[in-house]
């Protein structure tokens, strides 16, 4: 057994069972717990506590143990689970949380940790009334087990299988029958957990008679079955064998008996019994001490040895651990059925991804050899294949897509907590939680949410006594929405407070010199501001935020995922920020265009349309860089210009139209070159200051495309079009670059 | 039904059919010589149709015999029904001999 996988499983399923635990917590602040409910958050804590003692993770053990016997009187409904109750549990979860990594890190008792869970297990004392439950909270883990074999009820063996011992007749095989068969048979009425094989009996090779039976089984197993179902498996060979059948919770002094009763030597015995996972250490040490006190004196000594030898040998500890991870994964299987998951080191998923981008670009290369030998066959094979491979890519990488769910539903954890600690009344509520998004995504986009929402609460959502005087219910709510939109995902973090106070921030940019003076701004712009680094309106600097660093960080973060931030506020009335990110951050739809001999990829989803620049148009254009498409103002560029390429413009021009986040512009190009599908391939840190390109790939013929930053270059037109005298179609003139 | 190729010290053996308890007496008359004098033994087990208790009682004889006489004596290629009768009773890890791991094998 590799225990390092084990601890490492153990790690895994304790964060996810505290995770459990916590939202059972919180379910709870809004309904009545049902009994259910507490069993699952009972067990939870027993489970974490179990597993952990099989580690010796001695500090996990006994705070644990805190938290579930005061589960336990909940559970008893000697205790009601109030508001403070939980919270003092959602602080247990925590500090769990940190003992768990604690673990991870693999660093020795911190103090101040240990005082934190001194301070809780205090608090969890009150809640446990007579002295005589009082626990040993910081007992050593062997204790613990003393109590937890005492809790498991008058002597009885914690086993919920069966124990069949079997000694067979020197005369079953030559009476025609094969105790395999009998074995065998005894499987089709339960499940064999575990068989151990007793050859000892086996004599010298020159005593042996090959046909004489010498061997005998111990076998733990579990049934529905009575036990004269069982002895009826035995029935022909029960004259002349030595069966022994203990049933569940059989008593320990029955197994004493049974050890007695058999020939093998007590210790091999007893070991076995470990084993199979019939008897845990202890209780076989408590069997050989109860054994021990029939024969007097030498007696004693052994019984007792044999219990110092299989602890001091750790036998204690690969059956006990197998035992305890059978138990998780059992608790896990029942998880599986809800719904059908397996883990997958993402490792391997990112590889699969990364083949199927080289495959992409060699189908795309196939597909052009095809095109330029014109063979009809071999077109069909290729678009065939090319759409195969579509569907694959579309697969693998709905394989890295997760629900943001289970990012939304942390926040119910921050809302609660920072509406406490800020004393307003703060409801949050999630919808699109389904919405699925690339989990490398998912894993950044937390923390600026974490910050967005925190900025709603604290500076968005007014005090309830001013909210009732507005008019407004006296519980605020903070929002947390996503949908798909134009192959992207929209998340929105919105709230019903105050809303941006155009004045006040118009104010401080004048201050902080972000605006020049008599600048005239809209209200979107003025919006934005609130992105720029060191902006912050706050009256007064709160724990939470303020500080005036924040909203930038949100920004870059965003932007370092190719997403935008968006936001939308009405004063009086609420705010909601939009960020929009890519689906995925490896592959995209993209449309080839060439300018010159270079060839460029727009993402598709952003392009609108294409039209050809007419000879009138192009005679206007060269004065002014906007045309009239069908009587709107289309601000463009020209990408020869922009990238300084060498040669005149064809005969020919044409304009693809792009538009992202309401914004639209026209890139002017040489020659439309159609879909083509892209794998994005990471520029160099040499090029990163470069704007305008987002990236590079690699065409079927093997030369280079540059991708188009969209966003970026619509940035540039608008920015371009807010400095120049721009006529009336400025209107276009959204955000400041 | 067994087949013995002796090379100097090691020796390959061989059988070919049943492994019951009509064989094992059999069996165990030419097996056990045949191990006699080998530092290392081979028992090849892929021909083996049929297995039972008698059988798996004298694998562990052989086994047992020969560690004690210092020697190493493998059992290799098992044949499937020997690996049912070693899965049931848990034997593999007690043999340690490599196996192919069947879809049964647990």
């Amino acid at each position: 057994m590799n225990l390092d996988e084990a601890l490492q499983t153990f790690i895994v399923e304790s964060r996810e069972l505290l995770q459990d635990l916590e939202q059972a917590l919180l379910r709870m602040e809004d309904e009545a717990p049902t009994a259910d409910t507490i069993n699952a958050m009972f067990r939870a804590a027993h489970t974490i506590k179990g597993s952990a003692g099989l580690f010796g993770l001695d500090d996990i053990v006994s705070f644990t143990h805190g938290v579930e016997s005061v589960l336990d009187r909940v559970r008893g409904g000697e205790l009601l689970l109030d508001g403070e109750l939980a919270s003092l549990f959602l602080s247990c979860c925590d500090h769990m949380g940190a003992l768990v990594d604690q673990v991870v890190s693999g660093s020795d008792g911190d103090a101040e940790l240990a005082a934190a869970g001194n301070a809780l297990t205090a608090r969890l004392k009150a809640y446990l009334g007579g002295p005589e439950a009082q626990p040993q909270p910081q007992a050593k883990v062997p204790q613990q087990r003393e109590q937890k074999l005492e809790a498991s009820g008058g002597g009885e063996v914690e086993t919920d299988s069966w124990h069949i011992s079997l000694r067979f007749g020197r005369d079953v095989l030559r009476n025609g029958m094969d105790p395999l068969s009998f074995i065998r048979y005894l499987g089709t009425l339960g499940k064999v957990v575990s068989l151990s094989t007793l050859t000892e009996a086996i004599p010298a090779a020159a005593e042996m008679d090959p046909e004489s039976c010498y061997l005998g089984f111990e076998i733990r197993f579990k049934s529905d079955a009575d036990k004269a179902a069982i002895e009826g498996v035995f029935e022909f060979v029960r004259e002349d064998s030595e069966i022994h059948i203990l049933s569940p919770r059989a008593k320990i002094s029955e197994y004493v008996e049974l050890i007695r009763a058999l020939p093998e030597e007590d210790l091999r015995l007893g070991e076995i019994l470990v084993k199979c996972g019939s008897l845990t250490p202890a209780e076989l040490e408590q069997a050989l001490r109860l054994q021990s006190g029939a024969p007097p004196g030498a007696g004693e000594a052994g019984g007792r040895q044999i219990g110092d030898i299989l602890v001091d040998e750790g036998v204690v500890h690969p059956p006990v651990v197998e035992a305890a991870l059978a138990k998780q994964k059992q608790t896990k299987d029942s998880k599986a059925s809800e719904g059908q998951f397996i883990r997958v080191d993402a490792e391997k998923l990112d590889h699969l991804i990364n083949l199927v981008g080289e495959m992409v670009i060699a189908g795309a290369g196939a597909n052009l050899a095809a095109q330029r030998a014109g063979a009809a066959e071999l077109l069909e094979a290729t678009s065939t294949l090319s759409r195969l491979v579509e569907e694959v890519r579309d697969s693998a990488l709905q394989l890295r897509m997760v629900q943001i769910a289970a990012t939304f539903n942390r926040f119910q954890r921050v809302v609660r907590d920072v509406s406490r600690e800020l004393g307003k009344d703060i409801g949050l509520s999630i919808s699109g939680g389904e919405t699925e998004l690339d989990k490398t995504v998912v894993e950044k986009i937390g923390d600026p949410l974490m910050h967005l929402v925190r900025n709603s609460m604290d500076h968005g959502i007014e005090p309830s006594d001013v909210r009732v005087s507005r008019g407004k219910p006296a519980k605020g709510t903070v929002s947390l929405n996503a949908y798909h939109d134009s192959g992207g995902i929209v998340i929105e973090v919105a709230d019903d407070g105050g809303g941006l106070k155009r004045e006040k921030i118009l104010q401080k940019a004048l201050e902080k010199g972000l605006v020049a003076p008599g600048q005239s701004l809209t209200d979107r712009e003025i919006h934005q501001l609130i992105l720029e680094p060191g902006f912050s309106t706050a009256e007064q600097v709160t724990n939470l935020s303020g500080r005036g660093v924040g909203m930038d960080v949100v920004k870059r973060n965003i932007t370092a995922l190719r997403g935008t931030i968006d936001l939308d506020s009405e004063e009086g009335v609420g705010m909601t920020i939009r960020i929009r990110l890519p689906l995925t951050l490896a592959i995209i739809d993209g449309f080839l265009v060439g300018v010159c001999d270079s060839s460029f990829v727009v993402p598709l989803d952003m392009v609108v349309e294409c039209v050809e620049l007419t000879e009138a148009e192009r005679r206007a254009a060269r004065d002014n860089s906007y045309i009239n498409l069908r009587g709107e103002v289309l601000p463009f560029l020209r990408l020869r210009e922009l990238f300084e390429l060498p040669g005149q413009p064809g005969r020919r021009e044409n304009i693809v139209v792009v538009r992202y986040g309401g914004q639209k512009a026209g890139l002017v190009v040489d020659r439309l070159m159609g879909e083509f599908q892209t794998v994005i391939k990471p520029l160099g840190a040499l090029f990163s200051n470069i704007r305008g390109i987002g990236g590079s790939t690699i065409l079927g013929s093997g030369e280079v495309a540059l991708i188009l930053d969209v966003p970026g270059l619509l940035q540039q037109v608008v920015s371009r079009e807010a400095h120049s005298k721009a006529p009336a179609g400025g209107g276009l003139v959204h955000a400041k670059g | 039904m067994v087949t013995i190729e002796r090379d100097k010290d090691v020796c390959r053996l061989s059988i070919d059919g049943e492994m019951t308890i009509y064989t094992a007496a059999e069996l165990k008359g030419k097996l056990l010589p045949a191990l006699q004098g080998c530092t290392e033994a081979e028992l090849d087990l892929s021909r083996v149709a049929e297995m039972d208790t008698a059988g798996l009682q004298l694998l562990v004889l052989l086994k047992r015999e020969a560690a004690a006489a210092g020697g190493r004596f493998r059992f290799v290629s098992h044949s499937k029904d020997v690996l049912e009768v070693l899965d049931l009773c848990n034997m593999v890890g007690a043999f340690g001999d490599p196996v192919v791991i069947s879809s049964t094998a647990g």
